[in-house]
Order: structure tokens, then C-alpha cells, then sequence
């Protein structure tokens, strides 16, 4: 016997603290955190959304009340779903596109579209029900990542019972809406995430990402019309429109200009890490709170607010409403909402390394800045942290931290690693200074050998 | 070239060298994914993951004989099947362990974890253990960040991972 444990994907909140009035994504999840199967789902109200919708409520009806719900895109770029629905070139003689679900999840920190997939895939395929009716999609693909073994069997059950009870097909609740879904299944690479790449993974090409304009609304898979939506931004849209907008916006309880519940969670060095459906605007202190303190009693030092893509906050944003506007004014982002927790022993140098090494390695190679200066960031790194840094390393890094920055690359990858680098450098610069020891451009004794990054 | 020339190149092809044939379950497979998509490039990923599952990696031969039923080239097979991580180009052991190296395992002890495992197994990342049963690769954030350090073992998800007992973990996986 041993004591390692099987991973179990759990909700840290009981049954009586959630109810279909406040918790939108997760009031009908179990207490043995069992997958929600279609019978069950239909007793919890399940596919209502779709039935009171489709054939009488217009396209355009629906993308109005998405829009005034104000959902903002959960996988971590906050861009308004019903905007971006908007966008969606239809009509006239444009074929019909497709909807795609991004649940690429591999962010680091962020392990929160694994409970929707694992445990309530039902409320995904009505979410994409709908939202393919809203942007005349022909078909829908879930586009899931290769390790979720778990979640691929939940949805493929799923999609099978939606398909033979009639929620999927031709004529779907004898609305005459046709629609169908397909799960696709990924094979690593955290780039398939981006919008642009993913579509290319799912045309079976290298995952490189595509410059915008055109955006995939109006050019996407296959050159069709093609919207991509969060697995958790997906799922908030039966909630929004079987109870309007106006409910929605007001999920929030006055915590947040934004709308709804957000999924967040905890991770790192806390004592009882997790994940909660709360108003989005909660703050990292609540969070931090229910996630039973920090871990052996040592001091926070820094959190990252939403994965390894977002900035370093200090313990003086704690009380910050966590929601894509607030974080942002930080030069921070809320990105998926999920905080990883650093307390006062972490080296800023090594962690900066690790996160670095991260995206380096994951970085697709397409774009120069990001290909390049991502290797040569923790090239750098590595000699901070041996404490064989050269005169001028910090002011190269921030160098590099700037060309990694936005429109300098097709896609957000770069400038995703230069954020958690450039405020690492912003708020502990004193340990990166301690790496230096080597006057520039002198000989090293046991220099680092060209080619180990 | 025209289609008959075309189709006893690609045969010539996908029979050359290591004289690699598709299985007819995943010849049938892979037909069958391919009309999934609007284009048949699109089941590219899918039926190397089809090769993958019966030989545990893909042979040079399968790269030509997956272009060939796709209608596309073999290099951009090749192209694709090099650039995705869990697509494996060189044979691997029985279980392949993903150890996740991400920013919240590595606050909650992986770099001990990593240190266990090429200890115990004797190899380094990208190695696989000379008796051909085990392959360690690291892998980006597993999505069990709530309970690291965690890694994966062929289709099973461990976390946490107790360093003390990994050796006792990898007795399950014979």
C-alpha cells in the first residue's frame, strides 16, 4: 500500500453552500464528486436553457443578453463573450462556422475547467448548444488536452447520451436547429491554448499561432467563421439566459463591475489548497482565507493572481477585487483567477527560472523574440541563481522582458513570460542584484556550456 | 502525376525502408477519424496517436503510410508528429511518467520528486530505463496544482506524490 494518492479533482465547497440562485457553474455537483450523468442533469433543470431558447429567441437575441450579462472570457482573457459572438461573421450566403471549446487547460496554477469536464460535461455541450445557435455553428469541437484521460471519458459519455436523447443532431428539441459535437483530443503543447493555434492544432498542423486581423470570427477553422470559448465561459451562458442578464450581473453582489461567479482556487504553499465558485471580485485575502492560511506559518511573499502568464503581486494586493479590471490597473492580469501562493522562503531567482524554463520550452518557435530571447532569459537566470551573474544582467533581462512584450510576436505567448519576469524584476530586484558577481565580459572559470538551454 | 501514379508512389513509399504497413484496424481507424473533419489533414494528430497506441511510438514507416491514407505530404506528417510532445518519434518504455515541472509543483517539492525518480530508475529525462519498462519525459502543469507535486504514470494521475514512496508507486506498473 502506499500513501501517494490517485489525483481526484473536488470542489471545496459542501452542497448546502451552493444552490442554483448563486452557484451557476456548480450547485448541481455531488458531494462524492461523481460525474453528473443526463438523467441526473435533466432533474437539475439541465438542457431547460435550451429548450426555453432555441426557436424562440432570435441569434441575435441571444449574443444581446450574453453582451449584457457582461460574461468575460474565463481563460483568462476577459474579452466579453457576447462581444466576441457579435463578431461572428453570419448570414447571407456565409456558411455556417463552428464553435470550439477551449479546454486546453495548461496553465500553470489552473486546474479548474477539469471539474466542469470531469464532473458536469452536460452543462458544457448545453453551454455550446448555445452558443452555436447564437453564431450559426454547424458543429462543435471540444478541444481537450491529451492528459485529461478522466474528462475525456466524461465527455465522450456525455456527448453519446446528449446525441441519443435528442440534445445534439438534427432538429434539436424540434427547434430545426442543427448542430453536432465532436471531441478532439490534443497531444501536449501548453501553445495549443492560444485562440489562433489551437485552430491550427485542430486543422492537424503544427500549433502555430495566426496574426489577427483576420480574426477567427470571421476567418477560423478552415477558413470558416470559428468562435473559441473558455470550457467555464461556455458554461456560464445556460445559467444566463434561463435566469437573464440582470440576475447574472448581480451575482457579483456589488463586489466587481463584471458579471456572474468566478471559479478560483489556491495553490502553493498554503495549508488547504482548492477551488470555490465565489462572486468574481472576491479578494486574494478570502481566497488565501479559505484555503486555511499559509502553510507551516511562514510569511506570504508574493502571489501570482491567475497562472504563470500573469504578474507577481505583493501581500498589499490582498484586498484587490480580483477581476479583469482591477488586476489589470496592477500591470497585472487576473488570467484565469487561480492564485499560486509564494511564502518568504521562495528564491524570486529560481522561480523566475522556473517559469521561464516553462515558456521557453513551450514557446512554438515561430516568432524570433519569443523563440530566441526566451532561452536567453533563463540562460541568465540560470547564472543569477549560481550566483555568477555578469555587470549589466538585470538591465538585459528588463531589455528582454520589453521585446517579449505585446505586438512584438503573432500571439501572447512571449509577452505572457515577460509579465511574471518584468514585475518579478519590479518588486525583488535586490535578489536578482545578489546573482551578480562577475565583472562583464570576463572570463568565467566553469562557464555555462553553449547549448543547455 | 495522376491519381494511379500517385497512389504507387505513395505505396512505394509507405512500403520502402523498414517495409512499415498500417494494421487494418488502424488503417480503418484512421479513415474513420478522418472524416470527423472538413479536411483529412485534420485526423493528422489523431491517427498518430492511433500508430502510437498499438506500437507505443511512431516508426519511421508509419510517418509515409499515415500521409499517404490523408492524401497529404509526409513531411508535413513529420512535421506534426515532431512537433507535439506526447507524440513520441523514438520508442519509449511500457509506462511513460510525465512529471510536472510547473510553477505550483515546483513550490510544492518536485524538484525532490524529480531527484526520487531518476535515483530510483537510474535515467534522466528524455531516458528510459534499460529494461525497457519505464520512459520519464516532464510535462507542462498537469492541472492538479491543488495537489502537488504531481505526475502521471502511462494514463493514471498521482497527486501528491509522497517522494518516500515512489518506489513502491512504480511496483503497480509491472
Amino acid at each position: 500500500m502506499t500513501a501517494s494518492q490517485r489525483y481526484r479533482c473536488q470542489l471545496h465547497q459542501s452542497a448546502a453552500e451552493r444552490s442554483a440562485e448563486t452557484h451557476p457553474l456548480t450547485w448541481r455537483l455531488r458531494e462524492d464528486s461523481a460525474l453528473i450523468g443526463l438523467d441526473e442533469y435533466l432533474d437539475k433543470d439541465g438542457y431547460a436553457a435550451v429548450r426555453q431558447t432555441l426557436g424562440s429567441q432570435s441569434p441575435q437575441d441571444v449574443i444581446a443578453t450574453v453582451k449584457q450579462a457582461n460574461v468575460r472570457g474565463r481563460g483568462g482573457a476577459g474579452f466579453s463573450a457576447g462581444m466576441k459572438w457579435s463578431l461572428t461573421l453570419q448570414g447571407g450566403d456565409l456558411p455556417r462556422g463552428y464553435i470550439v471549446c477551449n479546454a486546453d487547460e495548461m496553465e500553470p496554477g489552473t486546474f479548474k475547467d477539469r471539474l466542469l469536464l470531469e464532473q458536469l460535461p452536460h452543462l458544457l455541450i448545453e453551454g455550446m448548444i448555445l452558443g452555436g445557435y447564437a453564431n450559426n455553428s454547424r458543429f462543435g469541437y471540444i478541444f481537450l488536452r491529451g492528459e485529461y484521460i478522466e474528462a475525456a471519458r466524461a465527455v465522450t459519455q456525455a456527448l453519446d447520451e446528449a446525441r441519443a436523447a435528442g440534445w445534439l443532431g438534427a432538429d434539436i428539441a424540434g427547434s430545426g436547429f442543427d448542430f453536432d459535437i465532436a471531441l478532439h483530443t490534443g497531444a501536449g503543447r501548453y501553445i495549443c491554448g492560444e485562440e489562433t493555434a489551437l485552430i491550427s492544432s485542430l486543422e492537424g498542423k503544427r500549433a502555430n499561432p495566426r496574426a489577427k486581423p483576420p480574426f477567427p470570427g470571421q476567418s477560423g477553422a478552415w477558413g470558416k467563421p470559428t468562435v473559441v470559448n473558455n470550457v467555464e465561459t461556455l458554461c456560464n451562458v445556460p445559467a444566463v439566459l434561463r435566469h437573464g442578464a440582470e440576475w447574472y450581473q448581480g451575482l457579483s453582489g456589488g463586489l466587481s463591475n463584471d458579471g456572474g461567479t468566478k471559479l478560483y482556487g489556491v495553490s502553493g504553499k498554503v495549508n488547504r489548497p482548492g477551488l470555490w465558485e465565489l462572486p468574481i471580485g472576491t479578494s486574494g485575502r478570502e481566497l488565501i482565507e479559505r484555503a486555511g492560511g499559509m502553510r507551516d506559518g511562514r510569511a506570504l511573499k508574493t502571489w501570482l493572481p491567475g497562472g504563470g502568464s500573469t504578474g507577481f503581486l505583493l501581500p498589499e494586493h490582498l484586498e484587490l477585487a480580483l477581476d479583469f479590471d482591477t488586476i489589470g490597473e496592477q500591470g497585472s492580469r487576473m488570467g484565469t483567477g487561480l492564485l499560486t501562493v509564494v511564502n518568504e522562503d521562495q528564491s524570486m531567482v529560481s522561480l523566475a527560472r522556473n517559469l521561464e524554463e516553462f515558456f521557453a520550452r513551450e514557446s512554438c518557435g515561430w516568432c524570433t523574440p519569443c523563440r530566441d530571447g526566451l532561452p536567453w532569459t533563463v540562460k541568465i537566470l540560470r547564472a543569477l541563481e549560481r550566483g555568477e551573474g555578469e555587470q549589466g544582467d538585470i538591465e538585459l533581462l528588463e531589455e528582454l522582458a520589453n521585446d517579449l512584450g505585446p505586438g512584438k510576436t503573432f500571439c501572447a505567448h512571449a509577452p505572457g513570460a515577460a509579465m511574471p519576469l518584468e514585475s518579478a524584476l519590479r518588486y525583488f530586484r535586490d535578489e536578482f542584484e545578489r546573482g551578480v558577481t562577475h565583472p562583464r565580459g570576463a572570463a568565467h572559470e566553469d562557464p555555462i556550456p553553449v547549448g543547455e538551454v | 502525376m495522376n491519381d494511379t501514379v500517385r497512389a504507387q508512389v505513395h505505396s512505394a513509399i509507405a512500403s520502402d525502408g523498414d517495409g512499415f504497413t498500417l494494421h487494418a484496424d488502424d488503417l480503418h481507424a484512421i479513415e474513420h477519424e478522418r472524416d470527423h473533419y472538413e479536411q483529412p489533414q485534420a485526423a493528422c494528430i489523431e491517427a498518430l496517436k492511433i500508430v502510437q497506441r498499438r506500437h507505443g511510438w511512431v516508426p519511421d514507416g508509419a510517418i509515409p503510410a499515415i500521409a499517404n491514407v490523408l492524401g497529404i505530404g509526409a513531411a508535413s506528417v513529420e512535421g506534426v508528429a515532431t512537433f507535439y510532445s506526447l507524440i513520441f518519434r523514438q520508442p519509449v518504455g511500457r509506462h511513460v511518467i510525465l512529471v510536472c515541472d510547473s510553477s505550483s509543483c515546483f513550490l510544492t517539492d518536485y524538484e525532490q520528486l524529480r531527484d526520487a525518480l531518476t535515483e530510483h530508475l537510474g535515467i534522466g529525462f528524455g531516458e528510459t530505463t534499460p529494461d525497457g519498462r519505464f520512459t520519464l519525459l516532464p510535462v507542462c502543469c498537469l492541472g492538479a496544482c491543488d495537489r502537488g507535486p504531481a505526475m502521471m504514470i502511462g494514463d493514471d494521475t498521482y497527486g501528491p506524490v509522497m517522494i518516500d514512496d515512489v518506489a513502491s508507486l512504480l511496483e503497480g506498473y509491472p
